[in-house]
């Protein structure tokens, strides 16, 4: 399959993913400039963590209006998958393709650290390879990585089965002292009602070789080749009770 | 025309600066303050015929990239209306 890897003015994990698709998976990966208006016939779309624009005005908020953008949305809208890293997701926010806002950190501290998450949803091409309740142990590194939305937002997410990952212990319990942004609900990640759309803060392209000090990125990439082999877009729909 | 742009976060949001700016004007013994709230003040430079036209403009510009209205609200200003 082919991986499209967009790269806005300020990206620098697009060759870490680039790496995890090429390298490390063996399939196709091609970067995407962000003025280009074609995908270039990809099977996936990743947007990179970075500093987009410098994170100008705030995280992701300049990134949106980039030319690829408008592609990105018409094949999210077709059922392609999408998968937004750190601020990859912040730009997926902004965009309006995932709800909610990122916040400073509560510490106002910069993390850069491994975390555990919990994978909840495993019905996304995201997370399809994953066991239901699996702890995966990633790198984050993020300035802004709260994530807020209006409790009607988050109970409509819980509701929904739209938060795909989210920090945890090692019992794989939401706690606080597990939550290193202060994201609402310990959410590190989440989809859209769609479920193609997945946004995440932590790292999974970080994660990939045990060189790297964790693998457990890797089912991610897994996931979604084995979501295209079957089609995806035309993935069955889980009903939502 | 000059235009002033005040952006906040909606009082319903946490600010995590405004909290610690609020503690460093603590820790200079300033305990009178007691909450900081921190925002973004943009100046927009506007070619308009009238007050009211560079109000949509800028209106426009701050629904669309200059605030995000999940978390954050504006006020306008226009210049001439203010008189500083």
């Amino acid at each position: 399959m082919k991986f499209a890897v967009v790269v806005f003015p300020g990206s620098n994990c697009d060759h870490d993913a680039h790496y995890a698709a090429q390298h490390v998976l063996g399939q196709q990966a091609e970067y995407i400039w962000h003025k280009d208006t074609s995908l270039k016939g990809a099977d996936a779309v990743i947007l990179p963590g970075g500093f987009a624009h410098g994170d100008y005005l705030r995280t992701g908020a300049i990134a949106r209006f980039s030319p690829i953008m408008s592609e990105v949305k018409k094949f999210a809208d077709a059922g392609g998958p999408v998968l937004g890293i750190c601020n990859g997701f912040q730009i997926l926010l902004e965009a309006g393709m995932l709800p909610g806002a990122m916040l400073r950190n509560r510490t106002v501290q910069f993390h850069c650290e491994h975390v555990l998450i919990k994978v909840e949803q495993t019905d996304t091409p995201f997370t399809l390879a994953c066991r239901p309740g699996q702890l995966l142990r990633i790198p984050i590194a993020h300035g802004e990585g709260n994530y807020y939305a209006e409790p009607d937002v988050i109970a409509r997410l819980e509701k929904n089965r739209q938060i795909v990952f989210r920090y945890t212990n090692e019992e794989g319990v939401p706690t606080d002292a597990s939550n290193p942004n202060g994201a609402a609900a310990n959410i590190a990640g989440l989809c859209n009602e769609q479920r193609n759309v997945v946004g995440l803060m932590p790292h999974p392209e970080r994660a990939c070789e045990m060189a790297l000090g964790s693998a457990d990125g890797l089912v991610l990439f897994e996931s979604v080749i084995e979501a295209v082999r079957h089609g995806a877009g035309r993935l069955p729909r889980t009903v939502v009770a | 025309m000059r235009a002033r742009v005040f952006v906040t976060l909606k009082a319903s949001v946490f600010d995590p600066q405004g909290k610690t700016v609020t503690d460093a004007l603590h820790t200079l013994g300033y305990n009178s303050v007691k909450d900081v709230r921190q925002g973004k003040y943009f100046e927009l430079d506007i070619d308009a015929r009238s007050g009211d036209e560079a109000r949509r403009i800028v209106a426009e510009a701050a629904d669309k990239l200059l605030s995000n209205p999940v978390i954050e609200s504006y006020r306008i200003e226009i210049a001439d209306e203010v008189k500083a």
